[in-house]
């Protein structure tokens, strides 16, 4: 039998947290991912079988939506993350495959990914250092796609001006992890 | 250089890559009778205007949709952009 322990993407056993004033940056292994792409033609059927998984519609261009849970976020035209806790919906994809059938092709993304959660005022600070995105006009569940350190990442305004979460390539998360702390400590 | 994307927005141009011209996706029909000529024309010729110059851009870096952009190579004014789909689309193709 073999006896596996789960590393987080940064490969500790427990997510790594940084503190700094105003700001707290941790990592979120805690969240499973599956990706939603309607096919064509099948738009409308793929709209309501995720609103029957979701309990939300599925959200418009660059917005998010979340049910339970379950959030939703885009990622382009007629395509969507599905995010949800990881220790109650580990088989995310199966379901969502499940609920959406033939009319939207689902693939498995939880271990594609590593989440950076930034929270405190000090947020726009650290953000607007690294990325294009205009953090400080984002309003809560809006959702862009941005290069950060080189890396294509999904940026979320969970709260307005307080909560942030970046969605980047799993194998680089330390590379996200070292442009965020060192952003952070040389602006605050 | 700001492209300003139908979906999202002005965008700037360091989140997008540049492939080439436009027709690029009026891809020959490689069962046409003159196939190997069509397809010559479609990988090595193409126009070299001084002026509007419809081109291919991808958003790497954002939703990763296909663009055809219209842009004055005098001046890099940009004065149009569309998807990529839709263009395809109205021109028959089926993806």
């Amino acid at each position: 039998m073999h006896d596996l322990k789960p590393l987080t993407p940064l490969g500790s056993t427990t997510a790594q947290i940084d503190r700094f004033a105003g700001l707290t940056i941790s990592e979120c292994p805690d969240w499973a991912l599956a990706s939603l792409a309607a096919r064509r033609g099948r738009e409308q059927d793929t709209a309501t079988a995720a609103q029957n998984l979701l309990g939300a519609s599925l959200p418009d261009v660059a917005a998010s939506a979340t049910s339970g849970d379950f959030t939703a976020f885009w990622t382009g035209p007629q395509q969507w993350m599905i995010e949800a806790p990881h220790d109650s919906h580990e088989e995310l994809a199966a379901e969502v495959k499940s609920a959406v059938g033939d009319a939207a092709s689902v693939t498995e993304q939880t271990d594609g990914w590593c989440r950076f959660d930034l929270e405190g005022t000090r947020c726009h600070d650290v953000l607007e250092r690294l990325c294009n995105a205009d953090t400080r006009a984002m309003i809560q569940g809006q959702v862009t796609r941005t290069r950060l350190e080189h890396l294509g990442c999904f940026l979320i305004c969970r709260t307005k001006d307080a909560h942030f979460s970046v969605i980047g390539p799993r194998s680089s998360a330390g590379s996200i992890h070292h442009a965020l702390t060192v952003a952070a400590a040389s602006a605050i | 250089m700001i492209i300003n994307h139908p979906l999202l927005g002005p965008r700037d141009a360091q989140e997008f890559t540049f492939l080439g011209d436009a027709s690029l996706i009026d891809r020959p029909d490689w069962e046409a009778e003159n196939a190997a000529e069509q397809f010559y024309e479609y990988a090595y010729l193409r126009d070299n205007p001084a002026g509007l110059h419809r081109e291919l851009w991808f958003h790497e870096t954002g939703d990763r949709s296909w663009l055809v952009v219209t842009r004055n190579t005098l001046t890099h004014e940009i004065t149009d952009v569309e998807m990529a789909s839709d263009v395809a689309r109205s021109k028959g193709r089926s993806k």
